[in-house]
């Protein structure tokens, strides 16, 4: 995984709530057996409409979607993180975001920042207005800024270590292989195994 | 320390806890699919990494199978490629596998019960939201994406940080018609689509101890549709007698079930939230909207976005009549349904069978629409067939398929058109969720039965 300590880059206003991953990338774009080439799929359905915030041109090279509330929720397709990766986000802003979604996004570099709503409000009024304006999401500070307004966003400090080094979650754990092994001693002999097939 | 049924069940599994660090929490289930899993086992093979634990892992094909054919070749070749990758993945990594003919494919969440792997205190996982389904059983069941399956595969634990706990009691006793999957409709309503974010919910309360295991599974199953990861209920004797007569039942069933008794809320436990749901007054539950908690009674209205306060509250119920296509005002009871979709993990399992089959034994669906049952796996459908359920439907005028996921997400060919409206027992009324430019709205499987044979919303009271 790539490292996140800092990026700046131009910013798209998504107006909208409850943003599930079906929207993000619908399930027919789900049949890959690869990690790239979602981008298709991203926003699909709505990409179709040619006033969709992504089709405006002025937004084309966005690398923040700034969102509404609740964004991400429903299906746990880690492909919604791949397909706002391959299209070119590296950062998404919101006042909330489903627990499964954000969970896949810290995993797999795509860094979620969560401010107050009038926060964000406050950042669409000036990319709406303004839509060259850069955004900073400083990893490292734990702040955003553009133009002179900084806001400061909550990240725990593992978290936010994994992503500044690049960790392989995996490895980490590997790493605590004898507390597994230890673990997997005391485990109870009557909790079901899938093998050897019963039926 | 008084503690929460999850927090017992979390602490029973920690691996290794540190102050700063999520905890590293064993996992006891590993349920595999084909549609996010390719990814994990990839990530294995370029680190030269493999299962840790096959014998807690097994895989089933359901997201993308059709419901037809299926002693044919999968015509979809990319949908193909899929499956296939699966089968070629299991066979690498010594896993085990329900393709599509054995008895035992099917929906992952009705699988894992039915085969008795499903049981109390256990930690479950699967990369797929409505893993919550398993908490029905007292377990601590939750979704994961595909670098978690990853993690598990390779190391059976998952770095995590531990979540809220949630009460939702729900007291009383529910009406003849009025049925679990009206009850967490209703829940969703109250607390909304963010309610639950954070938490793992147990839903306690007279209301759901009465409830049969299925009908616990339809109310875990559609936790995550509040926002909460996992949500689950305590084992009682209702628990245990499901369990004892499945394949995987414990062979020392006294022992597991000495300590599947210790797995409840001390009486002197805090929640970090409570919420009260009262069962004696609810009526059948839909969906009007396009999440989950745009829900009303059946037998209210269409509502006007104009009577809703809050900002964003109301911008997307306008949005959601637009897509929907209806008009504020319009009696729930007067919209004209397209087609009827019976099953899922929600709402797919034999006593939903029944209970639909039980409206509409010896009558026939409206002219008006078409109404698909899939069972929720190859076994319920045997298990219906035994039982001549499958004659109910196809008398009615019903289609019977082949077991899967199917048209509740519309992976497969099983879709709606632009436009068409369903009556659907699973889980989402996501714009799209069920075919591009399709309308769903959420409902019983007794409201589907009813509304199949009247063409409009309609529970069996109307027939």
């Amino acid at each position: 995984m790539d490292k996140f300590i800092k990026h700046t880059g131009s910013a798209v206003p998504l107006r909208r709530s409850n943003v599930d991953t079906d929207q993000i990338i619908p399930a027919v774009y789900l049949k890959r057996v690869t990690r790239s080439g979602f981008e298709d799929g991203l926003f699909a359905a709505w990409r179709t409409d040619p006033t969709f915030v992504l089709n405006d041109p002025v937004y084309k090279n966005a690398t923040v979607l700034v969102a509404g509330v609740d964004f991400g929720t429903g299906s746990s397709r880690e492909h919604a993180v791949w397909a706002l990766q391959n299209y070119g986000f590296k950062t998404v802003i919101s006042s909330r975001f489903a627990d499964i979604f954000r969970g896949n996004s810290l995993k797999a570099g795509l860094l979620t920042v969560i401010l107050g709503q009038s926060d964000v409000e406050a950042i669409w009024k000036v990319i709406e207005a303004e839509p060259a304006t850069h955004i900073s999401v400083d990893l490292e500070s734990r702040s955003v800024s553009y133009n002179d307004v900084v806001l400061d966003f909550a990240i725990d400090d593992y978290t936010r270590w994994r992503l500044m080094e690049g960790l392989d979650d995996i490895g980490l754990t590997i790493k605590k292989g004898e507390f597994i092994d230890t673990f997997e001693k005391t485990r109870a002999a009557y909790k079901p195994a899938t093998l050897p097939i019963r039926s | 320390m008084a503690t929460t049924l999850a927090q017992k069940i979390w602490a029973e599994h920690v691996v290794h806890a540190a102050s700063g660090e999520p905890d590293l929490l064993y996992i006891d289930l590993h349920l595999i699919h084909e549609v996010t899993s390719p990814q994990a086992f990839d990530g294995l093979r370029q680190t030269g990494r493999t299962v840790r634990r096959p014998d807690l892992t097994i895989a089933t094909e359901d997201h993308n199978v059709p419901t037809l054919n299926i002693d044919k070749p999968i015509a979809d070749p990319v949908s193909k490629l899929q499956v296939d990758t699966l089968r070629a993945n299991c066979a690498e990594f010594g896993l085990r596998i329900h393709s599509l003919g054995d008895k035992d494919q099917g929906v992952v969440h009705v699988v894992g019960p039915q085969l008795g792997l499903t049981q109390p205190g256990m930690t479950i996982v699967c990369g797929d939201s409505h893993t919550s389904t398993h908490g029905a059983f007292g377990a601590l069941a939750f979704g994961i994406g595909t670098s978690e399956v990853e993690h598990v595969l390779a190391t059976q634990t998952l770095p995590l940080q531990r979540p809220k706990t949630m009460a939702i009691n729900v007291e009383g006793s529910l009406k003849p018609g009025v049925t679990s999957k009206d009850i967490i409709l209703a829940i969703i309503a109250k607390i909304g689509t963010g309610g639950g974010q954070g938490y793992v919910i147990e839903y306690r309360g007279s209301a759901i101890r009465a409830l049969s295991m299925e009908s616990r599974m339809t109310i875990c199953n559609m936790s995550i549709e509040a926002g909460a990861r996992a949500g689950l209920i305590a084992p009682d004797q209702t628990t245990f007698d499901y369990i004892k007569a499945k394949p995987h039942a414990p062979a020392d069933f006294e022992s597991a079930l000495a300590y599947w008794k210790t797995l409840y809320t001390d009486s002197d436990a805090r929640f970090d939230r409570e919420v009260d749901l009262n069962a004696d007054d609810l009526e059948p539950f839909v969906t009007w909207g396009t999440n989950p908690a745009q829900g009303a009674s059946l037998n209210s209205n269409v509502p006007n976005p104009a009577d809703i306060k809050d900002d964003e509250a109301r911008g997307a119920a306008e949005r959601a009549l637009v897509y929907m296509g209806l008009e504020a005002g319009t009696p729930l009871k007067k919209i004209a349904i397209d087609t009827v979709f019976l099953g899922s993990c929600t709402n797919g399992r034999i006593e939903d069978l029944r209970a639909a089959a039980q409206v509409i034994k010896g009558k026939k669906i409206a002219s008006t629409l078409r109404m698909l049952v899939v069972p929720g796996s190859a076994r319920v459908r045997l298990e219906a067939e035994a039982e001549g359920l499958d004659k109910v439907f196809l008398d009615a005028g019903a289609e019977w398929r082949n077991a899967g996921c199917s048209m509740c997400l519309g992976m497969n060919p099983d879709q709606l058109s632009v436009g068409e409206r369903a009556a659907s027992t699973s889980n989402r009324n996501f714009e799209g969720r069920q075919g591009k430019g399709g309308r769903t709205h959420l409902v019983s499987p007794l409201v589907a039965a009813a509304t199949a044979l009247r063409g409009t919303l309609s529970s069996p009271a109307d027939l």
